[in-house]
Parts: structure tokens; C-alpha cells; sequence
């Protein structure tokens, strides 16, 4: 009888190992979404709105191309960017992997995941895309990713209402004048700067600027070098005082924390004349015209992030982020891997691509294109201010959370986030941040 | 219905008593009938459960090859300021909300276990908050939160139009909160339940003793509920020590680190900071610390040595 229950335990143990053997087999094997096969290639894209133009190609291409189908899978900014690492790490992600640059495709090429596109598409990048955009497509003078869509530096945007309204004539162009016009607009009854403090990553355009601006580019090197005790730099020290001084002059207000940049609530304070400045990415263009429209068109101002009088950094220098890249799997199939290569040679910045780009209000990083842009701008002088800035920028430092590696881009938005609350110190970030080098 | 259920339970184990077969270890159906659920436990818990386990021994970014590093992810997490701030985060979230909850829940229960068609009315409608997902719930007391935009200032009601969310003083407590706004009707269910199952003698000789409502309430209900208390406080309890949803839609464990419990710990340096050793290590804390709290839950209710103090049984 005994033998009986012993039966049992043993019958039991060799369902559940059976079943969850067949469980697991078909789980790995449900991922048709990635797993390029057969001749054509597979790409996952964003759902956003900048994206249709380039969307539009994928159909144009698979027109022209019966034999060499591209699947096309859409997805939401942050599902993607939680999906698209563990689907390259198992091997089974799209033929075309798309990213921001910075250390995510530096991990896929140390880890082979992505191929070396030189030899395909090198002359193609070098003679379209604006230097400092293609530069970030390169890993030790290789090409591994392509640009594609817009590009997104961070300007301060202004109501000049609000400003007017408050005796401010024009945007600042030094330190000292930013903080007058705080003083200013802090005295007509409105929150000087608006800053979705809640999604974290708009204090890193503060802070990326700041450091430039004081120290010059050299000091992101060698922080992004990895040197000991780079953040340590007086520089650093010195754009940490400075943030907190804005925050002790209630530049922010008293709500920026809770702010968010997903719930548009900076450009929404902007746009509704409740706040005079914003220091935000060019994406956001779109937004000021589907909040208010008469303020986009008439009220909307752009200007470069203000000089630190003594500082050595140039004020044509640019933060924000490059554009959007492609990279080509190295777990796709060969023939896979030859359509989507193909596919880059023939769509990238095509001229149907450039056109449908401007007219959504986004700019192409792309050489030459100046009367392209005189004829797609709407009145306000948008399109050929971004796009002077980007060509005449002396340097142009990538997001900071996407150019350091995950973890310490992680680490500096926390402790940024202290900085900005008075929680910790300027040398006390400093020391926290030193420790991610080590 | 659930009745029935332990009726049946009872006459088991009577008749088990009784007979005592020595020869007959099962009676009643087969073993294979639990098979379902044992292979559903087994694949999507136990096997992700020793996944964990082990992958805190390692070294993985998500993409290049898992390399074991023995106690390195353990020393360095339990020396993490992150991690004890995400501790101590954790255990006011999990203390305070269960203290807000059960005495608001003891009493909507007491409430609504009455005849009165009004109160099952009622009842009805204290149920809503629990049809809706979390993560929309979250969504709505944000945006009514907001200082600029919420109801505070559209009401012009000032402390409402504080920065709630944004203040690391008050950001938990505000979480705290949304939290019993979300879970008091499911709790409240259960004491209602329970309420409901207390014989009406009770009460009637109660009544003839001389006992007012006050008295019947502190005298007969509460030490009646003694152990829904406890199944319920273990499940609020062990609940709280895996809320995710709401906080990280909310706070996103902000401002600062003041809402960043536990959960949202293990997936921001599992999935931001791709450590995901790291994050493993946090995941067998949690595992460890709600495993903890039921053993010890259950031992101080004494509920494995359960008895029925209902009439006849």
C-alpha cells in the first residue's frame, strides 16, 4: 500500500516535470514577434506619431520587394525599451534593432549581437547625416548603427507673453540674467521655469548643461571615460550649487516634483501661461500646438541654454538626445540580415523620408537640406533654429542616461533627484557618483 | 456554499478519526486531481522561485554571458543604502496601511453584515473601487492630486492643492492612502462574511443579558472575527510587501527616494540598471520577508490548531 502512495509521488513528480517541459518549450518557442526566419527581415518601430514617415517606407518596401518582406511590429516607447534587451539577449529580437545610441549599442557590440555595418552603408552615413549625429552610429571607427528619424536637442523654450507680462524683453543669454528673470517672474505670480521633476530625466539637461557650460566638454569625457574620481570635477561641484540656487530662488516652484513629462504637465504650464521657461527636447513642439495653438503660433519662444559667465564651455553646445538608430541583429539570418542592409542603403533619409519628417515638425539630421527646410517651416522660425543649432553645435552631449552605462545612468538620476530636493550636497553627489566608477 | 465546504471537511476528519485506517492513507479522490494546479505552481512559481535564488549568485546584464560571483551581489546589497532605505520604506508602508485599514474594515464589515436593504445598497456600491485596475486607479489620484491641474486648485482648496505626490514627506502617505482606497472594499468583504457567519443566539442571549450594541460589538463580533483577523491581516500584510502597480505609476518611487519600497527596487536595478544579480537579491529578500511574516502571523493566531465556535460544530 505504501507502494501505492510512492507510485503516486513518483507519477505526480513526472507530470509536472512533463508538463513543465512542454510548457517551457512552447513558450520559447511563442516568440514569432522577433525570431527572423526564411527571407524576409522583421523590425519592431514606435508607435508615435514622428514615426509614420518612416513607417510609410517599410510599406513602399515590401511593395517593391514580394520576395524580401519586412514585418513590421509596433510597439510604445517604454514597452519597447523593456522588451527589446531580453528579446537581443535570448537571441530572438527583430532583424532591425532600433536604439538611441549610447551604451546599449557600446553592450551590443561588445557582445556581438549587432553586426558591423561599414563596408554597406559607411559612404551612405558619411555623406547624408550631419557629423555629430553619425559620429554616435560608430564604435572604434566602425559603423553598428544607422540614424533614422529626428533630431532632439533640449532648448529653453519661452512664453513670451509670460515673459513680456513679467518686463522681460527677451530670453537670457547669461547665468546672471536667468536668474533675474526668475526673480521677475517669481514677482508677477508665476512658476519661472516649469520642469517635470517627477519622470527624473529632465534634470539631467540641467545638469548636462550646467557642466558644459562651466567646465567645457571635456568634463562629460572623462566622466563617460570612466576616469576615477571624475565627478569630482570643480566643474560638477559647481552645476550642482548652481541648480540649488535655482531651487532656493524657487526658480521650479513648489510642484516640480510631482510633474511629469508623460502627462505633458511642464509644456501644459507653458503653454496655459502659468510658467515663462522650459528647458526641454524638441519633441515637444508638437505638443505646444496640440495644447494651445494661438500660444504655439504666436507666444512660443526657443533659446539656447544661457552662458555661465567665466565658464569655458561654448554655448553653441547641444544636449539632448542624437536621433533614433538602427542596428542589424547578428542572430538574424543571413538572408534576413541582406534585406534589411539593402533595405538601410535605399531608405535612409531618402528624400520621402526628409519631407515627411519636416512636415510633422520634426528635423532631420541631414546635410544640404536648407531649402527643404525654409519651404516646410510654418512662420515660426522652428525648423531653421533647430537645425542651425545642430550644424553650427561645437559639441552635442548624448542624454546623459543613455551615453553612461544603465547602472550608473541609473544612479545619477537618483542622486540628481537629491541634488534638485536638497537631500544631499554637491559634494555629497559627488562622492555618490564617484563610487559608480569604481 | 462555503458552508457546505468546511461541513464536509468536518465529517472527513471525524469520520478519519473514527476509523483511523492504518492501511489507507487516502481515502477520498485521487491525488492526480491536483495535478493542475501543482504544474501551474510548479512552472510559474517554483521554477522562477530556484531561478532567483540562483541568479543572485551571479553576475547578468541582460545580454552577455551569467557569470556566478558567489556572496559579491549579497555583500553588495545588503550594504546598499538603497536597499535598507527600500526595507524601512517597505515596513512603514506594510505597518501603517494595515493600521489605517483593518479598523475601517472591522467596522464597514460590521456595518454592512446588517438586514437593511439600504446598507446591501450600500455595500454595492463600497464594492466599485475594486473593479477598477490598478494601474487606471493610479492614473486618476494623480491627476487629482496634481497641484497645478487637480482638484485643489479647481476647487480652490488649498491644503487639497498641496503637492502631495512631490513632497517627500508626505508622497507615502498619500500612496498609503490610494492603497486603502483600492483594497478596504475586498477586506471589508471578507469581515462582512465573517460578521455574518456569528450565530444570531449569540446576539439574542446577549440582548436578554442586558448588552447594547456597543457592548455586543466589543464582546461577541470582535472576538468572533479573531480569525478572519488573521487570514486577513496575513493576506494584507503579505499584499503590501508586493505593491508595485500604484506606486510605480504614481511616484515612480520618488521624490527622492520616499516611496521606493521593495518591488520597485528589485525592478528598477533589474530592468533600468539591467543588475540583474542585484535585483535578484532583493527578490529573495521580499520572498523571504513575506514567507516570515505568514509563518509568524499564523503561529501568534494560533490558526493551525483552528477551531469552529459555531453552535454545533
Amino acid at each position: 500500500m505504501r507502494g501505492t502512495l510512492r507510485n503516486k509521488i513518483v507519477r505526480f513528480v513526472a507530470v509536472i516535470v512533463a508538463g513543465g517541459t512542454l510548457l517551457g518549450t512552447t513558450a520559447c518557442g511563442s516568440t514569432p514577434a522577433g525570431a527572423a526566419s526564411g527571407s524576409g527581415a522583421t523590425v519592431w518601430s514606435l508607435n508615435d506619431s514622428t514615426w509614420s514617415s518612416v513607417k510609410e517606407t517599410f510599406v513602399e518596401w515590401n511593395k517593391d520587394h514580394p520576395n524580401e518582406q519586412i514585418k513590421n511590429e509596433e510597439f510604445a516607447n517604454d514597452a519597447y525599451k523593456e522588451k527589446i534587451r531580453s528579446a537581443i539577449g535570448s537571441g530572438n529580437g527583430p532583424t532591425l534593432v532600433l536604439s538611441w545610441g549610447g551604451s546599449p549599442v557600446t553592450d551590443y557590440v561588445s557582445n556581438k549581437n549587432v553586426v558591423d555595418l561599414t563596408s554597406d552603408l559607411n559612404s551612405v552615413v558619411k555623406s547624408k547625416v550631419l557629423d555629430v549625429v553619425a559620429a554616435e552610429g560608430y564604435r572604434d571607427g566602425k559603423l553598428y548603427a544607422v540614424p533614422v528619424g529626428q533630431v532632439q536637442p533640449a532648448i529653453l523654450w519661452t512664453n513670451k507673453a509670460v515673459l513680456k507680462e513679467a518686463g522681460i524683453s527677451a530670453a537670457p543669454t547669461t547665468w546672471d540674467e536667468l536668474l533675474q528673470d526668475v526673480a521677475k517672474l517669481k514677482a508677477a505670480g508665476k512658476t519661472p521655469i516649469s520642469l517635470a521633476g517627477g519622470s527624473k530625466w529632465p534634470y539631467l539637461m540641467w545638469a548636462a548643461y550646467l557642466i558644459d557650460r562651466i567646465g567645457g566638454p571635456d568634463v562629460m569625457k572623462d566622466i563617460l571615460a570612466g576616469k576615477t574620481n571624475a565627478w569630482s570635477n570643480a566643474a560638477v561641484i559647481e552645476a550642482m550649487a548652481k541648480i540649488q540656487q535655482l531651487v532656493d530662488a524657487g526658480a521650479f516652484g513648489d510642484s516640480y516634483t510631482s510633474m511629469t513629462a508623460d502627462d505633458k504637465a511642464d509644456t501644459a504650464l507653458l503653454a496655459n501661461g502659468q510658467a515663462g521657461f522650459d528647458l526641454m527636447g524638441t519633441w515637444v513642439y508638437a505638443d505646444f500646438a496640440s495644447i494651445n495653438a494661438s500660444f504655439a503660433k504666436n507666444d512660443l519662444g526657443f533659446a539656447a541654454f544661457p552662458k555661465v559667465e567665466g565658464g569655458k564651455g561654448d554655448p553653441t553646445m547641444l544636449t539632448g538626445n542624437l536621433a533614433n538608430y538602427w542596428s542589424v541583429a547578428s542572430s538574424a539570418s543571413k538572408t534576413s540580415r541582406a534585406t534589411a542592409v539593402s533595405y538601410l542603403k535605399s531608405n535612409t533619409y531618402s528624400d520621402s523620408i526628409v519631407k515627411g519628417l519636416l512636415s510633422s515638425g520634426g528635423v532631420p539630421p541631414v546635410k544640404g537640406i536648407e531649402n527643404e527646410i525654409k519651404s516646410a517651416d510654418d512662420g515660426t522660425g522652428f525648423l531653421t533654429y533647430v537645425y542651425n543649432a545642430v550644424k553650427k553645435a561645437s559639441s552635442y552631449q548624448l542624454s546623459l542616461d543613455v551615453a553612461l552605462p544603465s547602472a550608473q545612468g541609473q544612479a545619477l538620476l537618483n542622486n540628481l533627484e537629491q541634488v534638485f530636493l536638497k537631500q544631499i550636497t554637491p559634494k555629497q553627489f559627488a562622492e555618490a557618483m564617484n563610487k559608480t566608477l569604481e | 456554499m462555503a458552508n457546505a465546504i468546511y461541513q464536509k471537511e468536518d465529517d472527513d476528519r471525524r469520520s478519519t478519526s473514527a476509523k483511523l485506517p492504518k492501511n489507507h492513507l487516502h481515502r477520498g479522490p485521487s491525488l492526480l486531481y491536483t495535478a493542475p494546479a501543482l504544474l501551474f505552481f510548479g512552472v510559474f512559481a517554483l521554477v522562477p522561485l530556484v531561478g532567483v535564488a540562483i541568479l543572485s549568485f551571479t553576475n547578468w546584464d541582460g545580454l552577455s554571458a551569467i557569470t556566478f560571483n558567489g556572496l559579491g551581489n549579497w555583500n553588495r546589497m545588503l550594504n546598499d543604502p538603497l536597499v535598507l532605505n527600500a526595507i524601512k520604506i517597505t515596513i512603514i508602508l506594510t505597518v501603517v496601511s494595515w493600521a489605517v485599514q483593518t479598523p475601517i474594515c472591522i467596522l464597514l464589515g460590521t456595518f454592512m453584515a446588517g438586514p437593511q436593504k439600504y446598507r446591501a445598497l450600500l455595500g454595492v456600491l463600497y464594492f466599485i473601487p475594486l473593479l477598477f485596475s490598478s494601474t487606471a486607479v493610479a492614473i486618476t489620484f494623480k491627476k487629482l492630486l496634481d497641484p497645478n491641474f487637480g482638484v485643489g486648485r479647481a476647487f480652490g482648496i488649498d491644503w487639497l492643492a498641496h503637492n502631495w505626490l512631490g513632497d517627500p514627506k508626505t508622497a507615502l502617505y498619500a500612496i498609503i492612502f490610494v492603497v486603502s482606497w483600492c483594497f478596504i472594499p475586498l477586506h471589508s468583504l471578507l469581515y462582512q462574511g465573517a460578521v455574518r457567519q456569528v450565530p444570531t443566539s449569540m446576539y439574542e442571549a446577549a440582548t436578554i443579558d442586558g448588552a447594547g450594541t456597543v457592548r455586543q460589538f466589543f464582546s461577541i463580533t470582535l472576538p468572533q472575527l479573531k480569525y478572519t483577523f488573521a487570514t486577513d491581516s496575513t493576506l494584507m500584510i503579505v499584499g503590501s510587501l508586493t505593491y508595485f502597480d500604484l506606486v510605480y505609476v504614481m511616484t515612480a518611487g520618488g521624490p527622492g527616494n520616499a516611496t521606493r519600497i521593495l518591488p520597485l527596487d528589485m525592478y528598477l536595478k533589474g530592468f533600468k540598471s539591467y543588475d540583474m544579480g542585484g535585483a535578484s537579491v532583493v527578490g529573495v529578500i521580499i520572498l523571504a520577508l513575506g514567507i516570515a511574516v505568514s509563518l509568524i502571523l499564523n503561529r501568534l493566531s494560533g490558526s493551525d490548531k483552528m477551531e469552529s465556535q459555531m453552535e454545533g460544530a
